[in-house]
């Protein structure tokens, strides 16, 4: 329920500015970034993403912490269905 | 120590355990509560009972979204189901959770439309694609989860969605916290903060529970070592004699929160006067409702829910369970009528369920 789950920013979309795809794990898929209208983001960046929405920056170790973090509470095969999940957007 | 060998680093494990031994007092018995449910699942699935001290007693609170949810909104929601030309949504945490009559997945075999989403951005989603139809979420969780939903009900409005509602049952966290220190039975020395929730609110709103109760917060992360240096932090504050909020999830959790999602939350919710928690009874503001401004996406304005008072079943004892009075064995049903399988309260239903993660690591130990 309260998977927090990392990705890195790949790519924005010009006409969707509220939309960003990230890359978790090698999947790829949309998230919403209106949460983080406070931060400025890159390409590159990485977040933490839950229930669609990216709820903060993190950096790139604390990205990789998260991912081990996931797994050592087995909840990585659960994260990555989350993320194949999302159908919001196209 | 069974889940010893999945630590990242047993022996910084190990150095912070015996920390840990040195600084307790032998003499008195420890009662830390963790406020999260994720952190209620990492303890039982890391054995980490077994690497503290016996006078250390952790405490399981009321941080699981699903477990705190009593039947009757549960019954509120499924209602909605059972309408013509609706579609229930839901995440897949709530699909199990039984209400009077069976839990959603139940209503779906019964012919109900029920979908379960990943997001509510999902939910907003199948109502695009299906205008003839109305779309209700189901939306639980704390702050982590609200302005997700809030900024989805925003989304609808300016998309102009006109077939699309929510079912409110966004709780906040300090009012129970709140609750439970100012419970004559709960005697609670500190607090493991929960990290998730933090990550939006700071870590400044716990600072009520450091100045005027005088007890201990730390906001800890989710992985074993982090849960014991959470409860080393708290110990030193302990036996310093002091009571203040340290963040040991610096590393995710910034001490401020993050602005633009609490501000989300204050454009679309307000605090419900009251609202009721399993376990806890009712609660003054502890829960948000969906502003008037946006009641064409109140589920609760649109459709005439029955918001009756359901009680648990009599054997059942989530309640005390849920308030850290009783653990998940000391409940008559644990393992015998309730069980993952045949879950009959919610904490055997959700992963960050006490009974769940008891069932799963404890009453059932995975060799190691
Ligand atoms: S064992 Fe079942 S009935 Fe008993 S407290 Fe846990 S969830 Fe509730």
């Amino acid at each position: 329920m309260c998977l927090a789950i990392p990705g890195q920013i790949v790519e924005f979309s010009p006409e969707q500015p509220l939309l960003a795809k990230v890359d978790v794990a090698g999947v790829k898929r949309a998230i919403n970034i209106g949460l983080l209208a406070d931060e400025p983001l890159e390409l590159g960046d990485w977040v933490l993403i839950h229930v669609g929405f990216a709820m903060s920056k993190i950096g790139e170790s604390e990205a990789r912490d998260q991912l081990t973090m996931l797994a050592a509470l087995g909840e990585d095969a659960q994260a990555m269905e989350e993320v194949r999940g999302y159908t919001f957007a196209p | 120590m069974k889940y010893v060998d999945e630590f990242r680093d047993p022996e910084l494990i190990e150095r912070v355990a015996r920390e840990i031994r040195r600084t307790v007092d032998p003499d008195y018995d420890y009662r830390i509560m963790e406020v999260c449910g994720g952190h209620t699942h990492s303890i039982y699935r890391h054995g980490l009972r077994d690497i503290l001290p016996q006078n250390i007693r952790l405490v399981h609170g009321p941080g699981c979204p699903v477990c705190v949810l009593p039947m009757g909104r549960v019954d509120d929601g499924l209602s909605v189901a059972g309408q013509p030309d609706t579609i229930l949504t839901a995440f897949g945490d709530m699909m199990r959770v039984p209400g009077t009559k069976g839990t959603p997945l139940e209503y779906k075999a019964r012919g109900c439309d029920v979908r379960m989403v990943y997001s509510p951005l999902d939910a907003l989603r199948i109502a695009q694609n299906n205008p003839e139809k109305h779309v209700c979420f189901f939306a639980i969780g704390f702050e982590t989860t609200a302005p997700s939903t809030a900024l989805t009900i925003l989304r609808a409005k300016a998309e102009g969605v006109k077939n699309f509602s929510v079912f409110c049952n966004h709780v906040t966290i300090l009012p129970a916290i709140r609750a439970i220190l100012d419970s004559p039975d709960m005697r609670i020395d500190g607090f493991i903060g929960p990290g998730h929730v933090s990550t939006i609110t700071g870590c400044r709103p716990y600072e009520f529970i450091a100045n005027h109760y005088r007890k201990p917060v730390v906001i800890s992360g989710f992985e074993p070592l982090d849960l014991l240096e959470g409860i080393l932090m708290v110990l030193r504050q302990l036996r310093a004699g002091q009571a203040r909020v340290e963040n040991q999830y610096r590393r995710i959790v910034p001490w401020n929160g993050n602005g633009a999602a609490m501000r989300a939350l204050a454009d679309v919710f307000e605090l419900r006067p009251y609202f009721e928690w399993r376990g806890l009874g009712f609660i003054s503001q502890s829960a948000l409702k969906i502003k008037p401004a946006f009641a064409q996406y109140d589920s609760e304005v649109r459709f005439e829910l029955p918001g009756v008072r359901v009680t648990d079943p009599k054997a059942a004892q989530c309640g005390e369970v849920l308030k850290g009075v009783l653990t998940p064995p000391q409940c008559k049903l644990f393992g015998n009528a309730c069980t993952p399988e045949h879950p009959i309260g919610a904490l055997m239903v959700s992963s960050e369920g006490a009974c769940a993660a008891y069932y799963k690591y404890v009453a059932k130990p995975v060799e190691a």
